[in-house]
């Protein structure tokens, strides 16, 4: 390397010339280590430039946030998480995992046992060299039970972890599992050096394409370009500095004087005034994540199935999403498979509004003089509690007596969340649908917030998570939408954008719907014009 | 002057006690908010297992008097603890924030104090004229918009129209201290017309007052200026209930500013309080709380002083 820092020094004091440098560099086969800073014209026409600092406003930071892994709860750290980390395997904007940290993989035929060749030569922020004991390490951290990893319920499958060799890393799971490369692209999952703990997991060192200089949580994080990023083709700004910016007319102004020049999280009122503004871009992404309403089905009366087809029925989707989201968004089917989830079943007929079908399932049920308390907080999402006062209204041509109750902010997830038998909720939705169904409507998962148990469906999940047949699965996961939408006690009124803003001097390719922020990457991803 | 020395001695020992009571109160209170660090932490996505590795891990399962007990003795040894959420220790987390706290209080301070004072004795000059009362109309219409309405106009108005203001009064260490005084003059314009009209209005009412008694009428006989007799004789003897409402207001300025600076993305001692609450964070709450029980005593206990200092009468007498 010392030959290389004396090239370097020479180019920069202009002792030698560009074309020199590179041909002495690449005869020294060190061209990939070079920094493409020191050539901003060398990316091709039209192609991301390098350069420039990215200052993001991002909601969700508190000071009480932590860069551990385990415990990624906002969109500050999990953005911050992948400016400065990767994954064994990245889910890009066609929901299709390709390999990151990992060059390849394989799995046995009935999909139980993985093995991920690693690639060589990556180097941590602080110049140790990844390795498979770095990875093994890093995915333990959130297995076993000392953890308090968010991930826990993902890894449940995994009987065994072990590293082959320096560079190839072995899965065992309990059952066959198709998309479990997908589970590693999860953003928890992401690799640190083995041994890390305690306050390390704030130096935020990793393999990323920008080094952690500072982080003060939920005030800003500071990143500079990473000189020995190995992923070609990505992380072009020279600096990213990431702010967090609570109040949504903070981001707006300061995004509107230039202070940041992107935003999340844009405010649908104002969202048509936004558009007209000068030098401002907003974008709106179709992803997983979706609103839902969650009953509990084994409570009276939502043990009946007539009951929750009933209020499926009574609640006037297409209202909702011109209120609510202005819009910005799609209805729902009541099954939580987004429309851009790759088994996704078109032919599934689409459940609308109905007051008399509903009043006549109501009836059936023997319920018409019941009243139904629907359980509300903005902390479900922005606007539940107008939802559910909508749904209210709505359930009256029906005859259906609902009586909206308004639960604190605070605490709402532990206190009324899986507790009250119905009540507003949110989920971000997963990749798969075998990630999804899994994590909230398998039989006994820990977040099956409507207590749901129907056996085909559980049978069938079972069978499609090892079917590597994709014809098949697509049949199965097509049937399980159906049950899903015709018996579960969710309702899903609707997927909603994810709406963002930016200055026009950034450029970008295809926006991922996996995660708001352009699946969270977009300091990796987009450029300066 | 023993007086004022017995006076501190006696208050000082008073604090301590208050002091505790206070963390004992708060201890309990976030105690009493249902949900623990772990669950709020991990929010939607905590699951029973989670949560108790979470709390095992932080000792959250001992009972709450062993928990206190710990932190108190951590305490008599100077020690503030760690935050129970990312495990950073609370004086790093406190500390400079409290500086930008007592920075933005102060910078309201210079510009809102001289003003109120000013404004309250011209209004005690020129009492129930028009003037009077245009000044009292313009203050009390500010203190009675919610701050962060102030705040959002003056953004509108000198940040966006005029743009020369930031929005975002972010400062850092690097920055000298004129950079730091321009990010933060808007949010200190804000809380300025906040709290102005309180202490304009208890100025102008004491000097008023003062202005009936006796000794004022005689300089009048005396032919002595009325703008004299207000800065000479009324003004020094209306002072104790002016620096007491000074006091209250200065206390306001450095524990009640969060709404400004959550407006203003200012990192101040405000928003990390609200944060750790949420998250029952109890250490960094108890730091916070008691940082701001220190405050309102010591402002209170100077404003006594001072308005001993000020009186010759309280100055001289024995108790």
């Amino acid at each position: 390397m010392s030959s290389l820092a004396a090239l370097l020094e020479l180019f920069e004091q202009k002792k030698i010339s560009r074309r020199e440098f590179l041909n002495r560099t690449a005869a020294l086969g060190l061209m990939a280590t070079v920094s493409p800073a020191l050539f901003p014209g060398s990316a091709e026409a039209g192609g991301p430039k390098s350069g420039g600092r990215l200052i993001m406003g991002l909601t969700g930071g508190s000071t009480t946030d932590s860069m551990n892994p385990a415990t990624l709860t906002s969109n500050m750290n999990q953005n911050l998480n992948w400016q400065i980390r990767n994954n064994l395997v990245e889910i890009d904007h066609n929901f299709d995992p390709i390999p990151e940290l990992a060059e390849s993989w394989e799995s046995t035929p009935d999909a139980k046992v993985w093995r991920f060749k690693l690639r060589k030569g990556v180097e941590f922020h602080n110049g140790k060299t990844m390795t498979a004991e770095d990875v093994v390490y890093s995915i333990n951290h959130h297995r076993g039970e000392k953890s308090k990893s968010g991930a826990k319920g993902y890894l449940k499958a995994i009987e065994n972890i072990k590293a082959d060799g320096q560079y190839e890393v072995v899965f065992t799971l309990s059952g066959g599992s198709a998309d479990f490369p997908f589970i590693l692209g999860d953003y928890h999952l992401s690799i640190c050096p083995a041994g890390t703990q305690g306050q390390e997991w704030e130096k935020g060192i990793g393999t990323g394409a920008y080094v952690l200089e500072s982080w003060e949580p939920g005030v800003r994080a500071f990143a500079t370009r990473n000189p020995n990023y190995w992923k070609e083709g990505r992380g072009h700004f020279d600096e990213v500095e990431t702010l967090s910016i609570v109040d949504t007319n903070a981001r707006t102004n300061a995004l509107k004087t230039g202070q940041i020049n992107y935003m999340d999280r844009v405010e649908l009122k104002t969202v048509h005034l936004m558009k007209r503004m000068p030098g401002v871009n907003v974008t709106a992404t179709t992803g997983t994540a979706h609103y839902t309403i969650p009953m509990l089905v084994d409570r009276s009366p939502y043990n009946d199935n007539n009951v929750r087809t009933a209020l499926k029925l009574a609640i006037d989707r297409e209202e909702l999403l011109k209120q609510v989201l202005r819009g910005y968004g799609e209805i729902g089917n009541d099954h939580p498979i987004a429309p851009v989830n790759r088994y996704f079943n078109d032919d599934l007929e689409q459940r609308r509004s109905d007051p008399d079908q509903a009043k006549f399932y109501m009836k059936k049920a023997g319920m018409l003089d019941h009243t139904f308390n629907l359980h509300a907080a903005d902390a479900a999402f922005a606007g539940a509690v107008d939802a559910a006062v909508m749904i209210q209204e709505q359930a009256k041509k029906a005859g259906i007596k609902i009586n909206v109750v308004r639960d604190p902010d605070d605490g709402y997830w532990s206190n009324v969340w899986m507790k009250k038998e119905w009540c507003m909720c949110y989920w971000g939705g997963r990749p798969t649908e075998d990630m999804m169904f899994s994590v909230a409507y398998a039989n006994g998962a820990p977040w099956n917030d409507t207590n749901w148990n129907n056996k085909r469906f559980n049978e069938l999940l079972v069978a499609a998570r090892a079917e590597l047949d994709s014809t098949k699965r697509g049949k199965m996961y097509a049937e399980m939408q159906e049950i899903c939408r015709n018996d579960s006690g969710t309702v899903v009124p609707m997927y909603n954008q994810m709406v963002e803003a930016s200055s026009d001097k950034l450029a970008h390719g295809s926006i991922s719907g996996h995660m708001a922020v352009d699946g969270m990457r977009n300091a990796e991803r987009w450029w300066f014009k | 002057m023993k007086n004022v020395l017995l006076l501190v001695g006696k208050r000082s020992l008073a604090s301590l006690v208050t002091i505790f009571v206070i963390s004992i109160i708060i201890f309990i209170g976030v105690e009493l908010l249902p949900g623990d660090v772990a669950e709020t932490v991990l929010g939607q996505s905590a699951t029973p297992e989670t949560v108790q590795a979470f709390r095992q891990e932080l000792k959250l399962d001992l009972p709450p008097h062993v928990r206190y007990g710990a932190w108190l003795k951590d305490l008599s040894h100077g020690d503030f603890g760690t935050s129970l959420a990312n495990g950073r220790p609370v004086a790093e987390l406190i500390g400079w924030r409290f500086a930008n706290t007592l920075f933005l209080a102060g910078m309201a301070a210079l510009i809102a104090v001289p003003l109120a004072i000013v404004l309250g004795m011209l209004a005690a000059f020129y009492r129930n004229t028009f003037f009077d009362k245009c000044i009292s109309i313009v203050t009390l219409s500010f203190i009675s918009f919610p701050e962060f309405f102030i705040a959002y106009i003056l953004i509108a108005l000198f940040a966006v129209q005029l743009n020369i203001f930031p929005s975002m009064a972010t400062i850092n260490e690097s920055m000298g201290l004129g950079a730091k005084i321009y990010a933060v003059l808007l949010p200190a314009l804000t809380l300025t017309c906040v709290v102005t009209a309180h202490m304009m209005r208890q100025t102008r009412a004491a000097i008023i007052n003062v202005l009936s008694k006796a000794y004022i009428e005689m300089a009048e006989v005396k032919g002595v200026r009325r703008l004299r007799i207000i800065m000479l004789h009324a003004f020094p003897n209306s002072l104790s209930p002016v620096i007491n409402v000074i006091a209250l207001n200065l206390a306001y300025l450095v524990v009640g500013v969060v709404v400004v600076e959550v407006v203003f993305v200012y990192p101040g001692l405000g928003q990390l309080l609200v944060d750790s609450v949420a998250k029952r964070d109890i250490p960094v709450v108890q730091a916070s709380g008691l940082i701001f029980a220190s405050a309102y005593i010591f402002l209170n206990l100077m404003a006594d002083v001072l308005s001993m200092l000020v009186n010759p009468r309280l100055r001289q007498s024995q108790q």
